[in-house]
């Protein structure tokens, strides 16, 4: 589900630290620096990276169409591959079956078999082409924000792991109590209030 | 600042609070979203909330769905002791209309459906749509931030207890 999508889901980010200035030149650098790479390690399970909104297949970023106005939209993308289970078994069985023949004993040992499963996963992940999952994302610079377009864990945390090492910012998810620290405006005094808060039963 | 896990495990009773005071309010204060957005008409509970009763011998879930959902179902979930954790809400501004689900635990926002945003021919128009489908999104995000802000001030206060709590405690027994 994207940023233009009929229906949307949002995880919102609270941004933690200062973008070196020039900021839309450091943004730029670090989109670049962390483009999502084509020519991928082909024995890989996973890659991460950004990739242009516009052009979520050709991750370069090689103008500023990244700034629409007074947002910055871009999309990580996040390439995986994975070998059908049905394809492994095949696959285990077969070369399972030729190496007992070639042993001539009548069965295959667990350290045997383990090493097996290994070398097939290994050439299967080689020939299985990676899917590309895209998780668009909108960054206010003036307010802090950044707005992630899905509720995935794992997609979260990959967002968090990379925004941190392309801009050296922190991302800080917002939730009940960090949007009643961050954004709610509190005094000192009753930040020290809401540290104290506990569980209040709505019924007498 | 708390860190995160902590503070998301410590707190996490404060979404389920924060949904079932904005239900209460909702069907209390007509003018609640227009106090935090003026151009807001109308804002209500759409067509589906899940109620959790968190006691010793477990969780207790009460999903309420459909157009025009029964909510004394859900009253009187309450009055077992549940809390809202996920509520579906609309509202609108003029002739446009915006529903999602807010997830008590989290305040993810799931299920966004803001009004459409003019065709995209062009590259141009792209831009275009993009401002506007963002300037959407920030309507609802700018509401839920005003409604929680209001929410948590009022229970950190004193009034909390007094006014706000006996007012629950009266609703949900009516």
């Amino acid at each position: 589900m994207g940023l233009m999508s009929t229906s949307v889901s949002v995880s919102r980010f609270r941004v933690e630290g200062k973008l070196e200035a020039p900021e839309i030149e450091t943004v730029a650098k670090g989109l670049k620096e962390n483009a999502l790479s084509e020519i991928e390690d082909a024995a890989a399970e996973k890659t991460v990276g950004w990739t242009p909104f516009r052009s979520p297949y050709r991750p370069l970023f090689e103008d500023r169409s990244f700034v629409v106005g007074e947002y910055l939209v871009f999309s990580l993308r996040i390439d995986r591959k994975s070998i059908p289970s049905k394809v492994l078994k095949k696959e285990f069985a077969e070369v399972s079956a030729t190496r007992l023949a070639e042993s001539g004993r009548p069965y295959l040992s667990r350290s045997e078999k383990k090493m097996i499963r290994e070398e097939v996963a290994h050439r299967l992940i080689l020939r299985i082409p990676a899917t590309p999952n895209l998780y668009d994302l909108v960054w206010s610079l003036d307010r802090q924000s950044v707005w992630f377009f899905s509720t995935l864990k794992s997609a979260n945390e990959e967002l968090e792991t990379l925004f941190a090492k392309s801009f050296r910012l922190t991302l800080v998810r917002l939730f009940p109590y960090t949007m009643a620290d961050l954004t709610a405006g509190l005094s000192d005094t009753e930040r020290d209030l809401l540290e104290r808060i506990t569980p209040t039963p709505f019924t007498p | 600042m708390l860190d995160v896990a902590v503070s998301y495990n410590r707190y996490r009773f404060l979404g389920r609070e924060f949904l079932t005071w904005l239900w209460y309010r909702l069907e209390t204060d007509p003018n609640l979203a227009a106090s935090v957005d003026p151009a807001i008409g109308e804002m209500a509970v759409g067509n589906r909330m899940v109620l959790e009763n968190r006691g010793p011998a477990g969780i207790e879930t009460v999903t309420i769905k459909g157009d025009d959902p029964g909510l004394e179902e859900g009253q009187t979930a309450l009055q077992k002791g549940a809390l809202v954790s996920e509520l579906s809400l609309i509202f609108t501004s003029g002739d446009q209309r915006w529903r999602f689900t807010l997830k008590g635990e989290s305040l993810y926002i799931t299920g966004l459906k803001v009004p459409d945003t003019g065709p995209v021919e062009t590259e141009a128009d792209l831009d275009g749509a993009l401002l506007e489908k963002a300037a959407l999104v920030e309507r609802a995000v700018h509401l839920i931030e005003g409604l929680f802000s209001r929410f948590i001030r009022i229970r950190i206060s004193e009034s909390w207890q007094t006014e706000a709590l006996a007012g629950i405690r009266k609703w949900i027994g009516s």
